[in-house]
């Protein structure tokens, strides 16, 4: 897995313990930025941040509208606002009206993510009880980059990794535990 | 992988043809989300590419003005972020107080919710008869609905609970009528409002200000624009005048971060420094 330039991650019901094990196996040294769209209630999402940064060994932070992306960064998507990330590879921020019921929306980062870095992003699709995302994987691979679904029998909800499968066929099915190796190996061939 | 290579410059040149032939300015709007809305109006108007639509709109005014519609994002609400709205009235209003006339410009209005919030929140505090307010939009249908004031019971019903938080002392329903399941607001908060077109992106300052008001607009521009409206802001407002923002905006990234001061942070409060 090399050139991975950017990993962005998506995830509904069950999210935060699946976020917390992918990310809590990070390495501190860690270069590669990572962006996150997690569907939680206004109120819970706002505290993602600090919940994340307790047990990552890596800085957390809410994005902000027109901040560059920095190396080695993790940003959670704030709420009642789309994420994306721009040509420029800075961030924005938006209020469009909500794509399967949420905002922020998994299609909206990952797409603009997929524009932004084209074959330099790694796409992964974790549990949910919604069909978000799905779009936006299928998008990223055809942009030419590299796709994880979390696998439907290891996810807590199997709706939203399976709703991805059903669209297009993505370079891993794994475990949470296999994608904790998989950003391991990545981790040590990136450049 | 080619295809969308080229919707890509299909996007700059519907976005080039857009400001040739009618002069409202997209090109420094923010990227990913200036995309997303051209490709929503593409399926709307069933055009298989960016250039049939170019071609329609180019040639068709009347095409133009429902796209438009789908390149402003009319999403607003009333005392939206009820707490800042409560820092205005505790930490601004008294400030405001010591000026003898009042001018206020709430730039990218959409359809009005911001606009009654204001006058609201100033008749409230005995200033809404020496303020004037300028409301200003680049779309002239968002302008119409906020000259009119009519909103659905149901949003109004949601904007109630804002009013409370936001620090109101009446009943919510004192300022409007109920009539067919809308609200029409009181007229009276608007006869000091000059509702106007005014683009951030191509025209100038029009009125020196005491206090300029533009939320969630500055997240569809680019770094340059959003440069250039706070510029437009800074030279409109007096000395020590005020600057609001959306409570996801600030001037931390812009040039004119050493211009305005903090007043009430987490609710983007700004002062001309």
């Amino acid at each position: 897995m090399n050139g991975v330039r950017a990993i962005v991650i998506g995830a509904s019901a069950g999210g935060v313990a699946a976020l917390l094990q992918v990310l809590g196996g990070l390495p501190a040294a860690f270069a590669t930025p990572v962006l996150c769209v997690l569907h939680l209630p206004d109120d819970r999402h706002s505290q993602l941040a600090e919940v994340l940064q307790r047990r990552v060994h890596r800085p957390v932070s809410e994005a902000h509208d027109k901040e560059a992306i920095a190396p080695g960064q993790i940003y959670v998507a704030t709420p009642r606002y789309h994420l994306s990330v721009e040509a420029d590879l800075s961030l924005s921020l938006s209020q469009e009206d909500p794509v399967h019921f949420s905002r922020p929306a998994i299609d909206y980062l990952f797409m603009s993510a997929a524009d932004a870095y084209g074959d330099g992003l790694l796409g992964i699709l974790l549990t949910g009880a919604n069909e978000d995302g799905a779009a936006g994987l299928a998008y990223i691979k055809n942009s030419g980059g590299r796709t994880v679904v979390q696998d439907p029998r290891d996810a807590q909800v199997a709706l939203m990794p399976e709703a991805a499968l059903a669209l297009h066929r993505p370079d891993h099915i794994l475990s949470l535990s296999g994608i904790e190796q998989l950003l391991a190996t990545l981790e040590s061939s990136a450049c | 992988m080619t295809s969308e290579r080229n919707t890509d410059i299909e996007i700059r040149l519907l976005i080039e043809a857009i400001y040739l032939k009618y002069s409202y300015d997209f090109r420094d709007y923010s990227g990913a989300s200036i995309k997303r809305r051209i490709l929503h109006a593409l399926r709307q108007f069933e055009c298989h590419t960016v250039s049939a639509l170019q071609e329609r709109v180019l040639h068709d005014p009347g095409m133009f003005m429902q796209l438009l519609q789908f390149l402003t994002i009319p999403v607003s609400e009333m005392f939206r972020d009820p707490s800042h709205f409560l820092a205005l009235r505790n930490e601004v209003v008294p400030l405001l107080r010591t000026w003898p006339s009042i001018k206020i410009w709430i730039a990218g209005c959409s359809t009005g919710e911001e606009v009654y919030s204001m006058a609201i929140l100033l008749r409230e505090e005995g200033l809404l008869e020496r303020t004037i307010i300028y409301a200003t939009d680049i779309n002239p249908r968002s302008l119409d609905k906020a000259k009119q004031g009519i909103y659905s019971m149901q949003s109004m019903r949601e904007y109630e609970e804002n009013y409370r938080r936001a620090g109101g002392r009446r009943d919510f329903s004192e300022y409007y009528t109920a009539a067919y399941g809308n609200a029409i607001m009181d007229s009276s908060l608007r006869d000091n409002v000059t509702f106007a077109d005014h683009s951030l992106a191509t025209d100038s300052v029009f009125s020196e200000t005491q206090l300029v008001s533009c939320r969630n607009v500055l997240i569809y521009f680019n770094k340059a624009l959003q440069d250039r409206a706070l510029g437009l802001f800074h030279e409109s407002l007096c000395h020590r005048g005020f600057l609001v923002l959306g409570s996801k905006e600030s001037v931390d990234f812009s040039a004119y971060s050493e211009r305005f001061e903090p007043l009430v942070k987490p609710e983007r409060i700004y002062r001309k420094s």
